[in-house]
C-alpha cells in the first residue's frame, strides 16, 4: 500500500468523475490534435495546389533590353533575338542544393512565324509539364500528341480562323490544329502552342530556349535561396522569384496557422477550467477523506501528491487518447474540406508528443489550486465535515 | 514527568461576541498504559479536548506534551509525523475509506512509511487477526456489518503500534453486545501496555476505564482514578464505588 494504490482505488470507485475529467480533456485535446492535424493536412494539400497553380521561378536569357509589355499590352521592346539558354544546360537545376523542392521545370522555346500573312509567336513547350503548370488551362479538342499537333490559343485561333482540324504551314511544316484553348485571359490567348522539338525544328533553334519555367516546393525553403542557386548553375541566365505568388502562399498558410492556433489555446482553456472546477468538486467532496488522512499522519505534502498524480493520470490518458481521437476525427472531416483524395494525415511523432506533455502538464497546473487546498485542509476542520 | 500532560489547556472558537470558549484550561497528567474515560455532556468541549490531545487542533492558550514532546510546538508536518508515530484514532462513525478494502484501510497509516509493502501487509494482518477480523481482508467496508468496521478502525488505528489509542464515542453507533466485546478488546489493548484515551457517553463504557476525567462547561468537573493496578477485572461491575477509587471533584 502505496500513495499511488490509494489514489488508483480512488480513481476506480470513482469512475464518473474520473471519467468526466477524462472526457472534459478528451474533448479539448481531440480538438486541438483535429484542428492542428487538420490544418495541416489542409496546408499541405493547399500548398500541392499552389505549387501546381503555376511556376513561381523563371528564367531568361539576359538581355539589356526593357519590357514595354504590361497587362498584355505589348509596346515592342520585347527582343527574341537574344541569345537562348541551351536546353543541355537546364539539367544542371537538378543538382542544386535544393534540387529536391524543384516540382517541375517547363522549357520552352519562342519565334515568331507567319500564318496567313499575319506575324504570330509560336510557343514549343513539353505539354506535360505546361499543362501541370497552368492547370487553368481548358481545352477544345486535346493536347497535341503527335509531332505536328498544334494547340492554338483563343484570340490566336479567333485572329487567324483556326479551328480545330485546320492545317497551318510554318515555315515548310505542316501542322494540325487538334486543341484550341478557351480564353484564359493571359498572354497564351494570343500563342501557338507545339511541342518544343518540333517549335525548335521550324524555328532552327535546336537544343535551344527561350525560357523556363519552375515550380518550386517552397513550404520549407526560401524561395530567394533557390533563385541564386539557380542563378549559380545558369551564369547566363535571369533568374526571377514571382514573388507575389509566394508571399500570397505563405500569407495564406500564415493565416490558416494562426486561426487553427488561435482556437487551440482556446480549447485548452475551457479544458483547463474543466479540470480545475472538477478537481475542486472532487476536493471538496473528500474533505472528510483528506481530514483522515491527515489525522492518521499524512503530511501536506502526501495529500498534494496523490491530488495531483489522479490529474496526471487521467491528463495522461487523456493524452494518449485525445491524439487517436482528434487525428481520426481529422481523418473523418477532411473529406468535407477537401476535394484531393491522395490528403494523408500520418502519425506525427512532434504532435503527438507535443500534445502528451501538453495534456499532462495542463491536467498538472490545473490540479495544482484544488490539490493546494486539499493539502492544507485544517485536519480538524476537515473531520468536522464528517 | 508523566507521559502525557495537558497544562491548562483553553481553547477559543471565534472572536468578539461571537466567541465561543469551548475548553475553559483544563489541566491533568496521564501515565504512559493508562486507560481514561472523558464524560461529559454534549458540548462539555470532551471533543475539542480529545481533538486538542490528538494534535489536530491547536489550542489558543496552554500547552500539551506528550513524551516530553511540546507537541504545538512542532510544525503541520513534524505534528502529522508525531500523529503517525505516537497516536491512533478511532472516530465515532469508524471512517473507513469506502474505496479500499479491510486490509487497505488497515494499511492506510503505513502508505508513507519507508517499508516493504509485505512487511506492511504482514502488520495488517497482524492487526486484523488481534481485532478478530481474519478472512475479510479483502472484502469493502460496506460489505461488513457495524461492529466489523469498528474493528477495522482499530485495527487501522494500532496497526503502525502507536503508544496512545485516542477513541471518540467509540461505541456510539453500536449495540450493546457489540460495545462490550469493543471494550474488552481495549481493555486487552490496554494490559498490552496501549495507554487508552477514550471520550464517551456511555457510563458502562467507561467503566472499562482505569480513570475518569469529568469534563463540564470547558472545564474539568472531577476526577476518578484507581489506585490500585492491580484486580481490574474483579472491579468491572462494581466501579467506580469501590474502596480503592480516588475521587476529586474539582470547583462548585
Amino acid at each position: 500500500m502505496k500513495l499511488i494504490n490509494i489514489s488508483l482505488s480512488n480513481l476506480r470507485r470513482r469512475k464518473g468523475k474520473a471519467t468526466f475529467i477524462l472526457v472534459g480533456l478528451l474533448i479539448g485535446v481531440s480538438a486541438v490534435v483535429a484542428f492542428i492535424s487538420l490544418v495541416d493536412a489542409l496546408t499541405q494539400d493547399i500548398n500541392h495546389k499552389l505549387e501546381k497553380y503555376g511556376a513561381n521561378i523563371i528564367i531568361l536569357p539576359k538581355t539589356e533590353n526593357l519590357s514595354l509589355n504590361y497587362g498584355g499590352l505589348s509596346l515592342g521592346g520585347i527582343s527574341f533575338e537574344m541569345q537562348e539558354i541551351l536546353q543541355e544546360d537546364l539539367k544542371r537545376i537538378r543538382s542544386i542544393k535544393n534540387a529536391a523542392n524543384v516540382a517541375a521545370i517547363g522549357p520552352m522555346v519562342l519565334g515568331a512565324i507567319k500564318v496567313a500573312d499575319r506575324s504570330v509567336l509560336l510557343a514549343g513547350v513539353d505539354f506535360n509539364v505546361s499543362y501541370a503548370l497552368r492547370p487553368w488551362w481548358k481545352v477544345k479538342g486535346e493536347i497535341p500528341q503527335e509531332e505536328k499537333g498544334l494547340l492554338v490559343g483563343a484570340e490566336a485561333g479567333r485572329v487567324l480562323g483556326l479551328g480545330l482540324g485546320s492545317v497551318l504551314e510554318a515555315n515548310g511544316k505542316r501542322l494540325v490544329v487538334s486543341g484550341v484553348l478557351e480564353p484564359t485571359g493571359s498572354q497564351d490567348d494570343h500563342l501557338l502552342f507545339t511541342r518544343l522539338s518540333t517549335a525548335q525544328a521550324i524555328l532552327q533553334k535546336e537544343g535551344r530556349i527561350s525560357m523556363a519555367e519552375v515550380a518550386a516546393l517552397c513550404t520549407n525553403c526560401p524561395v530567394d535561396d533557390m533563385v541564386k542557386q539557380i542563378s549559380g548553375a545558369l551564369p547566363g541566365a535571369k533568374v526571377m522569384a514571382i514573388k507575389q505568388v509566394v508571399k500570397g502562399r505563405m500569407e495564406t498558410l500564415g493565416h490558416f496557422n494562426k486561426f487553427a492556433y488561435g482556437l487551440s489555446a482556446f480549447v485548452v482553456l475551457i479544458g483547463g477550467m474543466v479540470v480545475l472546477i472538477t478537481m475542486m468538486g472532487s476536493v471538496r467532496e473528500r474533505t472528510a477523506e483528506f481530514g483522515i488522512f491527515r489525522a492518521i499522519g499524512f503530511r501536506g505534502g502526501h495529500v498534494i501528491r496523490m491530488v495531483l498524480f489522479e490529474a496526471g493520470l487521467i491528463s495522461a490518458a487523456a493524452g494518449v487518447l485525445g491524439y487517436v481521437i482528434g487525428v481520426g476525427i481529422t481523418k473523418l472531416v477532411i473529406p468535407f474540406f477537401t476535394e484531393s483524395i491522395d490528403v494523408s494525415v500520418p502519425f506525427d511523432p512532434l504532435l503527438a508528443g507535443s500534445v502528451f506533455i501538453m495534456t499532462v502538464t495542463l491536467g498538472l497546473i490545473s490540479s495544482v489550486y484544488p490539490a493546494f487546498l486539499a493539502g492544507n485542509l485544517d485536519p480538524n476542520e476537515a473531520l468536522r465535515a464528517l | 514527568m508523566s507521559y502525557i500532560v495537558v497544562d491548562q489547556i483553553m481553547k477559543q472558537y471565534g472572536e468578539g461576541k461571537a466567541a465561543i470558549v469551548a475548553v475553559k484550561g483544563i489541566g491533568f497528567d496521564i501515565d504512559q498504559g493508562e486507560f481514561v474515560a472523558i464524560m461529559g455532556e454534549s458540548g462539555s468541549g470532551k471533543s475539542t479536548l480529545l481533538s486538542v490531545m490528538g494534535a489536530l487542533n491547536s489550542p489558543t492558550s496552554g500547552r500539551y506534551r506528550v513524551d516530553s514532546i511540546d507537541v504545538y510546538a512542532l510544525t503541520q508536518d513534524q505534528r502529522a509525523e508525531f500523529r503517525r508515530e505516537y497516536l491512533g484514532f478511532i472516530f465515532q462513525s469508524f471512517h473507513l475509506i469506502p474505496y479500499l478494502t479491510v486490509i487497505e484501510n488497515v494499511m492506510l497509516p503505513l502508505a508513507t512509511a519507508k517499508m516493504k509493502g509485505s512487511e506492511k501487509r504482514g502488520m495488517a494482518h497482524d492487526a486484523l487477526r488481534h481485532v478478530g477480523l481474519e478472512g475479510k481482508e479483502g472484502r469493502l467496508p460496506g460489505e461488513i456489518s457495524g461492529g466489523e468496521q469498528e474493528r477495522v478502525a482499530i485495527a487501522r488505528a494500532i496497526v503502525n503500534e502507536p503508544t496512545i489509542l485516542l477513541a471518540d464515542e467509540p461505541t456510539g453507533n453500536l449495540d450493546t453486545k457489540t460495545s462490550r466485546s469493543i471494550m474488552e478488546l481495549f481493555e486487552s489493548l490496554n494490559s498490552n501496555g496501549m495507554t487508552i484515551i477514550m471520550v464517551t457517553h456511555n457510563a458502562e463504557c467507561a467503566q472499562y476505564a482505569r480513570g475518569i476525567l469529568r469534563v463540564s462547561d470547558g472545564l474539568l468537573a472531577g476526577e476518578e482514578r484507581i489506585l490500585k493496578q492491580t484486580d481490574l477485572a474483579s472491579e468491572k461491575g462494581n466501579w467506580p464505588n469501590n474502596g480503592d477509587m480516588k475521587t476529586t471533584v474539582y470547583g462548585a
